[in-house]
């Protein structure tokens, strides 16, 4: 009953090809196995982690949950898309960096999805706006202490960004 | 298959095999939600109505409840994707959604190559994760009353964000009908209405000044609640601490919905 199926999906403003993909197979699985975007995280795969966090149309989904086919076509952006031009860092990426909010990595690509997303639509979020933010983005090195102190930094240097 | 956030994770367990699916998260007729009847009190939302379209003010200010429900969903990532008609089709008795839907007498619309049939939401969701349709047919829409009265959705669980209600209650009042209405989630194998309670909340709230009800009525109405409880003791919670926790909800829920500052008037 499972026959192949060919689509093309929009990853970071590019057209892709995905030929021979099975059915079932989420927009992680190809994003990381057949396209070769391993930016995005492989974890729960049932939406609890938040590591495969990737913009759809804009909102932040779980690319696990995401039926492949079903964004043919529709604007997906991963953490390879996040910063503009490649050796240059998203601002949120470098206040990541700066506050020393990236341990072991695993999870960072997903809340820098989920920290950028709440940013695009609030510069000035307080604590509670951002602890829900990233409510879905499991991390278990940190505590949260130094990523929170990081979407503190990127919330200024939006903020900055929007002035110039 | 709309949001995927339930058939995805199965799909992803290597539970379920998918041969063909259609995705219907692109229909824009699924989407939308309008105001219906000569009054303009009945709101019918399209089945593709996500978690956070609900949670926005333009609808929490028609059905409160709901945008309390939608709100505890998962994470900003599962409220983006999880739709209203997905809470259905999925028809687990923890869907937060249920509850204020059977608090509200809700009526979903089902469409197929016959024509509709709109079922209420008890004869929809029949039996744990089991509901009513039938091979070819979508869910199209929910109808719930825009209702003059406050509304309140409880839930109890394990931490504030992703999780799964070991219990959960909602309650709304119909000042003009004065009635009040109570429903359960995660205590019975589909959501149940606390029918002896709200005969006494109908017969003993001040549906004029809204003021908080005298004690013994509050607990009176918070026993009746939990005695409309059928639970299971399972890994979530025991049956007595989900019969304890709802008798705290209903508590809750009725000071707070009385709570002697009148509402808007319709």
């Amino acid at each position: 009953m499972t026959t192949s199926e060919d689509f093309s999906l929009v990853v970071n403003g590019s057209h892709r090809s995905v030929v021979d993909a099975l059915p079932g197979e989420s927009l992680l699985f190809v994003l990381r196995e057949r396209l070769g975007l391993i930016g995005s995280k492989n974890a729960c795969e049932e939406g609890e982690c938040g590591s495969c966090t990737v913009r759809l149309d804009g909102e932040t989904v779980c690319s696990c949950l995401v039926l492949a086919a079903a964004a043919a076509d529709r604007e997906v952006v991963t953490i390879e898309g996040l910063a503009s031009e490649e050796a240059v860092l998203s601002d949120v990426q470098q206040a990541f960096l700066d506050a020393g909010a990236v341990q072991c990595g695993f999870c960072t690509p997903g809340l820098l999805m989920a920290v950028d997303a709440l940013l695009d639509t609030d510069d000035e979020p307080d604590e509670l706006t951002v602890r829900e933010a990233i409510s879905g983005n499991l991390c278990r090195c940190t505590g949260y202490g130094r990523i929170l102190d990081a979407v503190d930094r990127a919330a200024s240097a939006r903020r900055t960004q929007v002035t110039l | 298959m709309a949001g995927g956030t339930d058939l995805m994770v199965e799909v992803n367990r290597g539970t379920r095999l998918v041969g063909n699916v259609v995705a219907v998260d692109r229909v824009p007729e699924l989407r939308g939600w309008s105001l219906e009847g000569d009054r303009s009190d009945v709101l019918r939302l399209g089945a593709g109505t996500t978690c956070a379209d609900l949670a926005e003010p333009s609808l929490a200010k028609l059905v409160p409840a709901l945008a309390q429900a939608a709100r505890t969903v998962g994470s900003p990532q599962i409220r983006n994707a999880a739709t209203l008609g997905g809470n259905l089709a999925t028809a687990s008795p923890a869907g937060d959604t249920l509850p204020v839907l059977a608090a509200l007498d809700a009526e979903v619309e089902l469409r197929s190559s016959a024509g509709t049939r709109r079922l209420p939401l008890d004869e929809f969701v029949v039996g744990v994760k089991v509901n009513a349709l039938v091979p070819g047919e979508l869910i199209t829409a929910i109808r719930v009353p825009v209702l003059n009265g406050p509304q309140e959705f409880l839930k109890v669980g394990t931490r504030n964000a992703m999780v799964i209600a070991v219990t959960s209650l909602a309650l709304v009042v119909d000042r003009p009908g004065r009635t009040v209405r109570v429903a359960l989630g995660s205590v019975a194998p589909v959501p149940v209405r606390a029918i002896e309670a709200e005969v006494l909340a109908a017969e003993r709230c001040d549906f004029d000044g809204m003021s908080v009800p005298p004690d013994e009525v509050v607990e009176r109405f918070a026993i009746l609640t939990a005695d409309a409880a059928r639970p299971i003791d399972d890994h979530r919670g025991s049956a007595a601490y989900r019969r304890h926790a709802v008798s705290v909800l209903a508590r809750r829920a009725i000071r707070r919905a009385f709570s002697g500052v009148p509402s808007v008037a319709a």
